[in-house]
């Protein structure tokens, strides 16, 4: 069915078509409308789920533990500094190897309250043991939201997943919806380790320095499985609903001189920026991050790589463009922008290309380059 | 009477609702408090109210914490000026969620320590600031955006919670009792150790009113018994003039209901409930006022 809707809302369809039976949620900006329209899809009937509104994000990742512990599909949704104050029970939910999927739309971190777009938020999180894919339009908000339950709740992975959208720049913008029927795609939840009354066990008990890294050696192994996963559920995803996805999207990559590398919606921007460099003489490409963990194998052949970082890791650098190094060897031209919702357009990054040494670190709109 | 100092802290043309009661309330604990104090403000109303950087709309500095922590934060700070040797009033000044749900563990801890500040709820009965969600304040029945069929349990009683921690002073409030307010505040300002007062302020946005109804609201629930104006001082409890008068006379919980949206379409189970639960609270404490329990 073809529709209008806003990123959230997106998130919401999708949640309500892979059927939870657990949804634990506390509002905070701009995830909210995620949690109004799925409280209005449990009132009117449309949605037959256990909603809790529960007291705070710690206690809302610790429903869905338990929910999913028992053994019935979860999501959760949230952002920013609630995504923060959850951390605690986001890696528990990744070592007791539940398949919760939550949306996290993107935002800022205080102090300087601010509840722009930014992805310090998710990669404060990069190693808690959950997936992490970022999207950059509604229909993908939607398509990624399904596939992520499918995902989560495959027997190699048993991780959860966190679907990641910027905040008001796709959280809040109305795009063309298809939403689908999912049918057998999402088959019935089976969360092998499910709470067995049955077959009474402890569940994360002590564990002693003889054991504890075996269970975290296995969590890896599933991260490394989890990318054959992910490639077979989008393949599936594409046969069935005509929506083909990959760990980047490529965008005139194949002749490119020069590889915008960005996450979420300037990943989108800078397929614009190839374009306006393009019809300027400058054979460039991009190729938008949709997956960080587990992080993918990138090539560049060689060539020369910018990458634009909505996030940083303070002494260090941008978080995106260290990955790319470490993993590729490649010396990105680093460009840190878009903190804070700063906005950052198509012109500006084919500014960044145009003017790119390789290697270098460049803070966007400091020193009144903006 | 008592002469209400012309002082302003919270100055003019702040981003508050229109009729916003709240921020009315805060004009008053600032000017009752007077200017050696630090506002602890959580995530809430109040951290827009306060105005965006560069801007402020507060003569006096406000901290602004996350939302869980007002209270832990006000603990650190009210310890730090006790080392300093500095009298400056520590005043945590949360919304009903920040204190009945993702702060209240902070709050119980702050209490337990015997923390010297004072912690006032304004108490609009929702989340205001992310656009009217329920919180754990939010009366049975109301409409909220997380319960858009109506709240299907109780306000959770938060004075109860409070006073189990035998505060020295507390008391409740209404912002369309503003004297009433500020005397609290000087009050619990000079008693030492942790404080708490819990002031009713209706939400036009929130409680589906017209603005300019703020007051006649905040009246309405005190005169229909809906809430009740009192102080707990050491323990025993005075219960405030227009409350005593409500309780011998209550104005019909209707006039109350009848004129705030959220409302609408409430069941009369859940209004019979409600006029339930009232009388029950009202007549527990008026038995505890006499000295009967
Ligand atoms: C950990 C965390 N979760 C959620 C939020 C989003 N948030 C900000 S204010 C607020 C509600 C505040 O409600 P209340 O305390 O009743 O005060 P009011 O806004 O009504 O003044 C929420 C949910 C946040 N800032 N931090
Ligand atoms: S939502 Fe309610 S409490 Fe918040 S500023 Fe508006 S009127 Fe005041």
């Amino acid at each position: 069915m073809l529709t209008i809707a806003t990123g959230n809302k997106a998130v919401a369809a999708a949640v309500k078509a892979a059927k939870p039976g657990v949804i634990a949620a506390y509002p905070i900006t701009p995830q909210t409308e995620i949690v109004e329209q799925i409280a209005e899809y449990v009132t009117s009937g449309d949605l037959a789920t256990q909603y809790v509104p529960v007291e705070s994000e710690h206690s809302a990742m610790a429903a869905c533990i338990g929910a999913s512990a028992a053994g019935v599909r979860t999501f959760t949704a949230t952002s920013s500094h609630g995504l923060l104050y959850m951390h605690e029970m986001v890696h528990w939910a990744a070592g007791a190897r539940l398949p919760i999927v939550m949306a996290n739309v993107n935002r800022a971190l205080g102090p300087g309250w601010n509840v722009w777009a930014e992805h310090s938020d998710a990669f404060s999180q990069r190693d808690t043991g959950w997936l992490q894919v970022f999207v950059s339009t509604v229909q993908e908000a939607y398509d990624a939201t399904l596939m992520a339950f499918r995902i989560a709740e495959h027997e190699d992975v048993l991780l959860p997943v966190m679907v990641n959208l910027d905040g008001f720049t796709l959280s809040h913008i109305t795009q063309s919806l298809e939403a689908v029927d999912p049918g057998d795609f999402i088959p019935p939840v089976r969360v092998p380790h499910a709470i067995d009354v049955e077959n009474p066990c402890v569940y994360g008990p002590l564990t002693g320095p003889t054991e504890y890294y075996k269970f975290r050696w296995d969590m890896e192994r599933s991260m490394r499985d989890a990318v054959g996963v992910i490639a077979d559920v989008e393949r599936e995803f594409a046969e069935r609903f005509g929506r083909q996805y990959g760990v980047t999207e490529d965008y005139r990559c194949e002749d490119a001189e020069v590889i915008i590398v960005a996450v979420g919606t300037l990943g989108k921007e800078a397929e614009v920026a190839v374009d306006l460099l393009r019809e300027e003489g400058i054979a460039a490409g991009s190729m938008r991050l949709r997956w960080f963990r587990p992080f993918p194998k990138l090539d560049f052949g060689g060539r020369d790589v910018v990458v634009i970082d909505r996030d940083y890791s303070f002494g260090f650098g941008g978080v995106v463009a260290h990955s790319i190094r470490s993993t590729t060897g490649a010396e990105p031209y680093s460009v840190i922008a878009g903190l804070g919702g700063q906005e950052v357009t198509y012109g500006d990054i084919a500014g960044f290309v145009r003017t790119r040494q390789p290697g270098a670190e460049f803070w966007f709109g400091v020193n009144g380059n903006v | 009477m008592t002469a209400i100092p012309k002082e302003e802290y919270l100055l003019k043309c702040t981003s508050a609702c229109a009729g916003c009661s709240s921020s009315l309330c805060l004009r008053y604990v600032t000017k009752a408090a007077g200017p050696d104090t630090v506002l602890v403000v959580p995530a809430c109303c109040t951290s827009v109210i306060q105005g965006i950087y560069p801007n402020t709309a507060m003569d006096i500095p406000v901290y602004n914490i996350a939302f869980a922590a007002a209270a832990a934060c006000a603990s650190g700070m009210s310890n730090a000026f006790r080392a300093l040797e500095r009298d400056t009033n520590v005043i945590v000044y949360a919304g009903d969620g920040g204190t009945v749900d993702i702060g209240i563990q902070a709050l119980s801890g702050a209490f337990e320590r015997g923390t010297d500040f004072l912690y006032i709820c304004y108490d609009n009965e929702a989340y205001g600031n992310t656009g009217m969600q329920r919180s754990g304040a939010t009366p049975l029945g109301a409409r909220t955006t997380t319960t858009p069929g109506g709240k299907p349990t109780p306000k959770k009683d938060l004075d109860r919670i409070v006073e189990a921690h035998n505060p020295p002073y507390m008391a409740t409030a209404c912002s369309a009792y503003p004297l009433d307010l500020y005397k609290k505040v000087k009050k619990a300002l000079s008693i030492e150790g942790p404080k708490f007062i819990h002031i009713l302020a209706p939400c036009p946005p929130g409680w589906r009113y017209s603005s300019e109804k703020t007051v006649e609201m905040g009246k309405l629930a005190v005169k229909t018994g809906s809430w009740v104006l009192y102080e707990r001082e050491n323990g025993a409890l005075t219960i405030n003039g227009p409350s005593k008068a409500a309780m011998k006379k209550p104005l019909p919980l209707e006039d109350y209901i009848r004129g705030q949206g959220r409302f609408k379409g409430i069941t009369p189970e859940a209004l019979e409930e409600m006029r339930r639960q009232i009388q029950m609270t009202n007549a527990r404490l008026s038995r505890e006022a006499e000295g009967i329990c």
